[in-house]
């Protein structure tokens, strides 16, 4: 479809009234993290600058991502940001089907070659030629390649996309494969999470739309705004942490009382997300907040890194013995204590044996 | 070539053994020595702390604003773990200005059979299969081995993903992370760089214990001085006393 009008123009047939486009613009700007000062250049941009299409993509994935996207907790936000978006294709959204839909994504790629940003939930499988995965009667791969030949930009939703995800965990039979690994000269932005939150994603996209460029990336490329900290780096459990004060049990006094879940496994010192900010449905909570670990599902490795309830990952061994750091070093230690004992004992015999039979040589020869 | 090849072999420590008997050779010198002591203390600290660190201690009662038992802990493991790197970088330093014994840690000259014939021959000792050790005035051969797998690179190793946390620690807008977030790069995702690094700990622990022990029982056993070498940085060798 081909659409001269500006994002704006779109916002008033979707009957978005003026003030609350005003309050979008302003409620934008403060969750990325810009000053006021913005907002005014976000309703310009959203003013003058033609519409970009953005065409959203499926592979092997379980839709959590377009979930989270659809109960974006501001239900502002979404009602604009979906209609930033032309949902000419989306698997979830659409309301066209089979051929219908192919040939629409197709005139998108024909007629906005170079414009339009890639949005893409799920991983390509590449074992089997790509047959674990099959869209429109094709293997996802083939779809997704031909996609990102056009496209501007593409953002890789959540961590199926970004790295892997549960899809991926070792052994990966299908051998799934996160986009940048296949894509290769074009910009991708990560917005890992298993889903995203969704004031995360909206805030990603609305940057792009109106910016026109990436928002600043950190060397994995995901957007510092909101993938800059950790999650135990702004958890409201961390003085119990430094404390000291630590959960030792699901349902023991110190659980009760709030302290840190870090003996409980929780992999927030080790998670790059916005959770413990801007926290998941409508700003209600999040999983320490309910009382659970926080389980690491943005980060690569997360689901190999279990069991999710201990500090110390398992460790595979090339013998296909699951350990871990402790259960190796504590056998290894061991191993090397007998042996030491054994030598100890023997090198005492020797020598007792040697200045039997030589009793003028003292030192062990 | 040729040239370069003398440099190196100039550079290297070939195990010396010791051909000509003399009762007592000075080989480390007081840095080395104030460093081996030095890093010997660190490491004790960083594995305390660093066990702990990822098996807390039990939970303290009271206000979490009246304690800070886990923060000092993780305080003590940064600072040792600043003061072994800044050793470290003094002990490289001494492999280039120190004696020929300085840079012996470094370098095994593994590409040498002879050596590796030496290396052997001190295995066949430990198993009591050779009768007599030879006398070395540095390092026997599989120390120096030992020395360099089992210390020097899980030292590195250590000290690279430690600072690298540390520099998570710190924010990924730090000067640290600009110095060593390549770190996760290389080896992946913060929880599996926590995993490494606490491996190549449990590889120091065990090289530590073995040091140990082989320490005093060669002191014992074979025909040179150790403890006290490394105190005095005086090699004794026994059978030239007289
Ligand atoms: C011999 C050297 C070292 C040893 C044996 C050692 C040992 C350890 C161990 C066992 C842990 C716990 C890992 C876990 O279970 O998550 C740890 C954590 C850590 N170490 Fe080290 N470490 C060493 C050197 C260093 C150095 C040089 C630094 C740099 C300052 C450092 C900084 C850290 C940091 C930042 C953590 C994570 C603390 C946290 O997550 O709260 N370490 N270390
Ligand atoms: C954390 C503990 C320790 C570590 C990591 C450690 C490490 C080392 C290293 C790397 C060297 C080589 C020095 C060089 O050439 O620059 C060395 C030498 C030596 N260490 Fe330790 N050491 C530790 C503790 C000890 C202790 C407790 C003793 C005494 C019982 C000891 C006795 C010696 C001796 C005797 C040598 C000289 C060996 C020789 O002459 O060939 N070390 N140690
Ligand atoms: S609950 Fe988790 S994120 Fe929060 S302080 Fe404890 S370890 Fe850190």
């Amino acid at each position: 479809m081909s659409s001269p009008e500006t994002f704006y123009d779109v916002f008033r047939q979707q009957g978005i009234s003026r003030r609350s486009f005003n309050k979008f613009c302003a409620l934008t700007a403060a969750s990325l993290g810009l000053s006021p000062a913005f907002a005014p250049k976000i309703a310009h941009a959203m003013e003058t600058r033609r519409r970009t299409p953005v065409i959203w993509l499926n592979g092997l994935e379980c839709t959590c991502c377009s979930e989270s996207f659809i109960r974006s907790g501001h239900p502002l936000v979404s009602d604009v940001v979906l209609s930033m978006l032309s949902l000419d294709y989306s698997h979830v959204l659409m309301a066209a089907a089979g051929h219908q839909a192919e040939a629409a994504l197709e005139e998108t790629r024909r007629d906005h070659a170079g414009e339009y940003i890639l949005a893409v939930e799920g991983n390509p499988p590449l074992n089997e030629d790509g047959m674990f995965c099959i869209v429109g009667g094709r293997p996802f791969i083939d779809q997704l390649q031909e996609m990102a030949a056009g496209a501007k930009a593409i953002v890789a939703w959540g961590s199926c996309a970004s790295n892997g995800c549960v899809q991926a965990a070792r052994p990966n039979p299908t051998q799934a494969t996160p986009i940048h690994k296949v894509i290769k000269g074009k910009p991708i932005i990560k917005v890992p999470g298993c889903p995203p939150i969704a004031e995360v994603m909206t805030g990603v996209l609305t940057y792009m739309l109106t910016f026109d460029r990436l928002p600043p990336l950190d060397r994995l490329g995901r957007p510092t705004m909101f993938y800059g900290q950790r999650i135990h780096d702004k958890c409201y459990r961390r003085p119990h942490f430094d404390a000291g004060q630590f959960a030792e049990a699901w349902d023991d006094e110190n659980s009760r009382k709030g302290y840190c879940l870090y003996k409980m496994g929780c992999r927030g010192p080790t998670t790059y997300n916005a959770c413990s900010t801007v926290r998941w449905n409508d700003g209600v909570s999040f999983p320490i907040q309910s009382g659970h670990g926080c389980i690491g599902c943005s980060e690569e490795n997360f689901w190999d890194n279990g069991p999710f309830y201990d500090r110390l990952a398992d460790v595979h061994t090339p013998l296909g013995v699951e350990s871990n750091a402790d259960k190796m070093g504590l056998g290894a230690l061991g191993v090397i204590g007998a042996g030491i004992a054994a030598h100890a004992a023997a090198s005492a015999l020797q020598r007792a044996r040697a200045s039997a039979t030589n009793p003028k040589s003292g030192s062990g020869e | 070539m040729a040239r370069k090849q003398g440099l190196l072999h100039s550079l290297v420590h070939h195990a010396t053994e010791v051909q000509t008997p003399a009762a007592k050779i000075y080989v480390y010198e007081a840095p080395v020595r104030i460093w081996h002591w030095l890093n010997a203390i660190c490491i004790v600290l960083l594995c305390v702390t660093g066990y702990l660190i990822g098996k807390p201690l039990p939970s303290v009662p009271g206000e979490a604003s009246f304690n800070y038992a886990f923060g000092y802990v993780r305080m003590i493991h940064f600072g040792a773990g600043q003061v072994l790197a800044v050793a470290f970088l003094y002990r490289i330093a001494w492999a280039f200005l120190g004696n020929h014994h300085a840079h012996q840690i470094f370098l095994p000259p593994v590409w040498s059979l002879t050596w590796w014939g030496e290396v052997w021959h001190e295995v066949r000792w430990y198993l009591f299969l050779e009768k007599t050790p030879k006398k070395y005035v540095g390092h026997n051969p599989l120390a120096q081995l030992a020395m360099f797998g089992l210390f020097l690179l899980p030292l590195l190793l250590s000290i690279f993903t430690g600072f690298a946390l540390y520099a998570e620690g710190a924010g990924i807008d730090s000067a640290w992370y600009s110095a060593f977030g390549w770190v996760f790069g290389l080896l992946g995702d913060s929880f599996s760089v926590h995993t490494i690094h606490r491996i190549s700990m449990w590889v120091i622990v065990c090289f530590t214990v073995i040091h140990i022990y082989v320490a005093i029982r060669e002191d014992i056993m074979s025909r040179q001085s150790l403890v006290s070498t490394m105190i005095s940085g005086w090699r004794y060798f026994k059978d030239d006393k007289e």
